[in-house]
């Protein structure tokens, strides 16, 4: 089917800050909504110096108000009976300071927040792991969310479908780390470690891992287990646990995944054209500078591709901009790309 | 004179198959499930939708034989729905106005709820607090399993807010589901898109496991699921699990030895042997061991319990 020429309403490109100079670089480079999360363990981004107390979320609020933008707070782990008030306090909070959205997942979260800020506007975390329309439907006819994120799961022809029967806007990922399972739905992280993105908002946490020199080469370990080996030659990663090269039967390979990072550069026009509404961009846990860079790409590629969608094509220094921020230098279409899978 | 409280035994229930095992294995697994002391029995096919060993109706003529060898039925629904013919096939299960439904998506709770008819929430439905319970309880869920990461510390004090009238569940014994992904592990291994994967699953009736480069094994790779290596083995909480009065407690099925587990959980509820011993006697025929650090609050591969 060929791309429609007329354009549509333009994708609001969604940027990540894990603290008040990310914001203010994701805001002044052309970010039109930042998502941040609080310093403790009510969002997916759980890491030592990371995140925003009341002071700098207020400040960055104010910033991004100033500039017309948006500020949307992450709290979308899944709380524990003993830590209840923390998440309860998150979301008055988030009320408080005026932010844009909350983003959540666990049901609890989402009732409380309906409940007691009815006029909060709520979008469903991509750890609420909604993969088809009927999962949407629940949270809307519930908590009356007004997004969702979909999880990295689906192919461009599932979205499109899902797009077709959601009640509310849909927001997808369009770069970073890849999450190669259905977000919220996985423990890997915490079998071997003890911590898990649903409980303690992180994933391969940087306290159980081990970077050892030995004769046979860089050793990366999580909890203990070795996660991957290289020769001198061989870029090192961080041991993200799905994105080691593991032995089944006669094999040793990236079992599960490459360390890869997600790109959907090239399926603008399409994801633009079908409707989707916004574009996240993953790394809260990244640098100001990966910010700045990133923002920089898609606010680019967002206003090239609305201006002229068939003429639309990645310019060969985004992707270049891109590889070098990317998670062992490589990209992927990720599930949207049937073959992936 | 003083009465104690004695907490009621807890029922035995049988997961569904989580592999995928051909029809023949399958329906002669069912009838000496059939003939066993397992009270519940799960069944349908929750990882991968083109797995068809049995037809729906299939499923339907099995879930009446067991019903009629005095067995509660209750039908799984699919963890990771992507496609319309998932939630078509979602949706004929839910409406089957025979049996219960166990919901393993949020999809399956919103059809269940709709109906008005009580269901089970699996435990890949994320419920980590009583609030969250509490709310579907609302809808209409009559009893809850666990998620698998959660301590015995957490569960207490769930089990103190517990809605009434809702039963806790809790996996004790299999390899432990632990995620779900687009992608098909298995079909990767073997070098074959998904979309043409030549069904391989059916070569390995528990999946593939996956080691590190020292050898240690940690996962199993199952199709679009990963589990653990490791065997989860509850048995010796026995007495911990009904002093927290979990009502059910789940058994996992695996290529080999489960009627034997069965027999072992069975025997230690009556009280006929211990289940310190009876579980050692297990895990000694585990090839990677067992493992229940995820109950004591810590890595789930642990085994911290002694066994010795």
């Amino acid at each position: 089917m060929p791309i429609a020429s007329a354009p549509s309403k333009p994708l609001e490109l969604v940027c990540p800050a894990g603290n008040l100079p990310s914001l203010k670089t994701a805001v002044d480079h052309g970010a039109d909504s930042v998502y941040i999360g609080f310093r403790n363990d009510t969002n997916a981004r759980h890491f030592p110096g990371l995140n925003f107390d009341a002071k700098t979320a207020a400040q960055g609020i104010q910033y991004a108000h100033a500039k017309g933008r948006r500020v949307f707070v992450a709290l979308n782990t899944f709380p524990q009976p003993s830590g209840w008030e923390r998440w309860q306090r998150a979301v008055d909070q988030a009320a408080d300071l005026g932010v844009d959205a909350v983003i959540a997942a666990d049901i609890s979260v989402l009732d409380y927040a309906h409940r007691h800020h009815p006029e909060l506007p709520l979008h469903l975390s991509v750890q609420g792991s909604a993969t088809n329309y009927e999962a949407i439907r629940f949270y809307h006819q519930h908590f009356g969310i007004r997004r969702v994120v979909l999880p990295r799961v689906l192919s461009l022809a599932q979205v499109r479908h899902v797009l077709e029967d959601s009640p509310v806007d849909l927001e997808v990922f369009g770069f970073g780390g890849l999450c190669i399972m259905v977000e919220g739905r996985c423990l890997l992280s915490s079998y071997v470690t003890g911590e898990s993105p649903n409980m303690c908002g992180v994933c391969s946490p940087a306290k159980a891992v081990r970077w050892e020199e030995t004769p046979r080469g860089l050793e990366t370990r999580l909890g203990g287990l070795l996660i991957d080996r290289y020769t001198p030659d061989e870029p090192a990663g961080y041991p993200t646990l799905c994105k080691g090269r593991f032995t089944v039967a006669d094999q040793t390979y990236y079992a599960i995944e490459e360390p890869t990072s997600l790109n959907t550069l090239e399926l603008l026009p399409e994801l633009q054209n079908m409707g989707i509404a916004a574009i996240k961009i993953e790394g809260r846990q990244r640098s100001p500078a990966y910010v700045t860079q990133v923002t920089q790409v898609w606010r680019a590629a967002i206003d090239a591709c609305q201006r002229n969608p068939a003429a639309y094509t990645p310019k060969p220094e985004w992707l270049r901009e891109l590889g070098k921020v990317s998670e062992g230098r490589q990209t992927t279409l990720g599930a949207y790309h049937r073959n992936w899978q | 004179m003083t009465m104690t409280m004695e907490s009621p035994v807890p029922r035995l229930a049988l997961g569904p198959v989580l592999y995928y095992w051909s029809k023949e294995v399958l329906l002669d697994f069912y009838e000496r499930v059939a003939a066993s002391p397992v009270e519940i029995v799960y069944l349908g096919e929750t990882v991968c939708s083109k797995r068809r060993a049995l037809h729906s109706e299939e499923w339907l003529v099995l879930a009446e034989r067991l019903s009629s060898a005095g067995k509660e039925v209750v039908l799984s629904t699919l963890a990771l729905l992507e496609a319309e013919s998932e939630l078509k096939s979602l949706h004929r299960v839910c409406e089957n106005g025979r049996f219960s439904v166990e919901a393993n998506d949020m999809s399956a709770v919103r059809f269940l709820s709709e109906q008005g008819v009580p269901f089970v929430l699996g435990s890949g439905i994320n419920i980590y607090n009583h609030r969250t319970l509490q709310f579907l309880a609302g809808l209409g869920a009559k009893r809850w399993v666990m998620p698998v990461e959660l301590s015995a510390e957490t569960l207490a004090t769930i089990q103190a807010e517990r809605p009434a009238g809702v039963e806790t569940e809790v996996f004790v014994y299999g390899r432990l589901p632990l995620a779900y992904s687009a992608r098909c592990f298995t079909a990767r291994y073997h070098d074959l898109p998904k979309d043409d994967c030549r069904f391989r699953c059916l070569d390995d009736p528990e999946g593939l496991i996956v080691s590190t480069r020292e050898g240690q094994a940690f996962l199993a790779l199952n199709g679009i699921q990963t589990q653990s290596a490791q065997t989860c083995n509850l048995l010796p909480e026995l007495n911990e699990l009904q002093e927290l009065k979990v009502d059910v407690l789940r058994i996992s099925p695996q290529a080999e030895g489960t009627e034997t587990v069965i027999e072992s959980f069975a025997a230690c509820l009556r009280g006929e042997c211990d289940p310190l011993e009876a579980a050692r006697a297990i895990n000694a025929t585990l090839p990677y061991g067992a493992c229940d650090g995820y109950w004591r609050g810590q890595a789930g591969l642990l085994q911290v319990a002694e066994m010795a």
